[in-house]
C-alpha cells in the first residue's frame, strides 16, 4: 500500500519510523511509546480519533501487503508490537463497552447459529442499503466505494488469519467459505477482484489504499477491528463470530446496491460484485453460523462469549460506520474527510 | 484439476464464469444439510440438472436451495427466507 498521509503526530511518527531501519528507529519508538500513552489517555474516542485509528490501521498493514517503504523486519519487531498493544487494549475496551450481549444460548451448535442469525437480524441504525437503492447520489455511490474499498480489495483477508487456529469442523467450515471468497481457483472471480472492477466500472482507482487518506477514523476503526480479532489468537472465537455476522447481513443488502447501481445504469461488470454475494452469502451464512462459529462453541463451550462478542462488535461498530455516512448525507455533506481524494 | 479440462458439468452463468469442473476428481459423497428455517444445503459431488436434463447455471461446489419459496435466484437460496418468516418445522 502507498504511504498514506499522517494524520497527527502519532501517525506520523509510525509511518517515519517504519520508512527508516529498525537499527536507526530505536528512539523513535521511545517516544512514540510515550505520545501513545500520553493520547490513549487523553482522546475522547479512540473510535473517532483518525490518529489512533491511522497509526493502528498501518501497523496491522504491516502483516498484509505491508507499506511502500516500510521494510518487512518491522513486522514482529517486538517495541513496534507493543506500541500496537498499547492502542489495541484501548481500542478493545473501548468496543466492549459498545457491545452488550443478550442471554447466553446453549453451546450446540444450532442454538449458537440460531442466537447468531437472531443478532444479525436485530435492525439496528440507519439501512444504507435501502438509501444506496432508492436515492443516493451517482457521487455519493463512488463515496460508497471508498468507505468500502478498505476492506472489500482484502476481502477475506483478515479472517483468514484465523485458519491455522481452528481445527476440524470449524477450520474446514472456514476454509470452504474463503475458497469461495478467493475465487474457487480463478483469481478473477476472486471477491476482492469483483470489487476492483466495480471500482473500475465506475471510473475509480481500484489500486488498494488509494483512498484510504478520503476514509474517517470510524472506516478504519471497522477495518481495525477485524485485525485486532484476527491477528490475536486469543480473539479466535471473535474473529470467527465476526466472519459469521458479516455473512448473515451480506445476500439482502448485495442485492438492495446491486439495485443501486442498476439505477445510475451501471452494468454487468459494475454489478457482478454485488449480485454474486446475494447467492453466495446466503450458501456462507449457512456454513459459518452452523459449521464454523457452532462448530467452535461445540469443540470448545469456553468460547461462546467470545463468538457472540466478536459478532455483535462487528455489527456495532459497522452500524457506527453507517450512522456516521448516513449522517453526512442527510446533512448534505460529503461522508469523507478529503473529496479532493475522489478526484484524482 | 485444471481450468482448461473439456467443460465441465458446471454450466456457465451468461458467459461470465469461465466453464469449469466443479466437481473434485473423487467423487465425495453427497451430504444435504436441511438448514432449519433455512435453504437445503448440499456439499459433494453432483450435478444440478433442470427437468429438461440440462445443467443449471451453478457457480460454487455446495450450494443452498430455496425450500421457501421466496427466493428470487430460485433454484438457488438468496436469504430471503428471513424477511418471509419461514419455518421449516424442525
Ligand atoms: S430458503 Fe432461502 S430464500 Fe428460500
Amino acid at each position: 500500500m502507498k504511504q498514506p498521509s499522517p494524520r497527527g503526530e502519532i501517525s506520523a511518527l509510525v509511518l517515519t519510523t517504519v520508512a527508516g531501519t529498525v537499527d536507526d528507529g530505536q528512539e523513535a519508538l521511545a517516544r512514540l511509546a510515550t505520545l501513545v500513552a500520553e493520547a490513549l489517555s487523553e482522546t475522547p474516542d479512540i473510535l473517532y480519533d483518525d490518529d489512533l485509528q491511522l497509526a493502528l490501521f498501518s501497523l496491522y498493514e504491516l502483516h498484509y501487503s505491508g507499506i511502500d517503504e516500510a521494510g518487512d523486519d518491522w513486522e514482529w519487531n517486538p517495541e513496534l508490537l507493543r506500541v500496537r498493544q498499547q492502542i489495541e487494549a484501548v481500542f478493545e475496551q473501548r468496543v466492549r463497552g459498545e457491545v452488550v450481549l443478550g442471554a447466553l444460548p446453549g453451546t450446540t451448535s444450532e442454538a449458537v447459529c440460531a442466537e447468531l442469525f437472531r443478532m444479525a437480524g436485530e435492525d439496528t441504525g440507519p439501512s444504507m442499503s435501502r438509501f444506496v437503492a432508492t436515492a443516493a447520489s451517482d457521487e455519493q455511490l463512488h463515496e460508497f466505494l471508498v468507505h468500502k474499498s478498505v476492506y472489500q480489495l482484502k476481502e477475506a483477508d483478515p479472517h483468514t488469519f484465523a485458519i491455522p487456529r481452528l481445527t476440524g469442523r470449524s477450520k474446514a467450515a472456514l476454509v470452504e467459505i474463503q475458497v469461495d471468497e478467493y475465487g474457487n481457483g480463478l483469481p478473477a472471480r476472486m471477491h476482492s477482484a469483483l470489487f476492483a472492477r466495480t471500482m473500475r466500472s465506475l471510473g475509480m482507482d481500484h489500486t488498494y489504499g488509494a483512498y484510504l487518506d478520503a476514509t474517517p477514523a470510524i472506516t478504519l476503526a471497522s477495518n481495525n477491528l477485524m485485525s485486532l480479532f484476527g491477528l490475536n489468537r486469543r480473539l479466535r472465537g471473535a474473529i470467527v463470530g465476526h466472519l459469521a455476522a458479516y455473512e448473515m447481513t451480506s445476500s439482502q443488502p448485495n442485492r438492495l446496491y446491486s439495485r443501486g447501481f442498476k439505477r445510475h445504469g451501471y452494468g454487468e461488470e459494475a454489478l457482478e460484485y454485488f449480485d454474486e454475494h446475494v447467492e453466495a452469502d446466503a450458501v456462507h451464512e449457512q456454513i459459518a453460523g452452523r459449521d464454523m462459529a457452532g462448530g467452535l462453541v461445540e469443540e470448545d463451550p469456553r468460547l461462546l462469549q467470545d463468538v457472540l462478542f466478536g459478532a455483535a462488535a462487528g455489527l456495532a461498530i459497522d452500524t457506527l460506520m453507517t450512522s456516521h455516512i448516513m449522517g453526512s448525507w442527510e446533512s448534505g455533506r460529503s461522508s469523507l474527510r478529503t473529496s479532493e481524494a475522489m478526484a484524482s | 484439476m485444471s481450468a482448461d479440462a473439456a467443460p465441465g458439468p458446471a454450466g456457465s452463468r451468461e458467459g461470465s464464469v469461465p466453464e469449469r469442473p466443479l466437481n473434485s476428481g473423487d467423487a465425495a459423497p453427497v451430504s444435504v444439510v436441511a438448514c432449519p428455517d433455512g435453504p437445503l444445503l448440499i456439499r459433494g459431488d453432483f450435478e444440478l440438472v433442470g427437468a429438461d436434463g440440462e445443467e443449471l447455471p451453478r457457480s460454487r461446489r455446495t450450494v443452498a436451495l430455496c425450500r421457501c419459496g421466496a427466493s428470487a435466484l430460485k433454484p438457488y437460496c438468496d436469504g430471503s427466507h428471513k424477511f418471509t418468516g419461514f419455518r421449516s418445522g424442525r
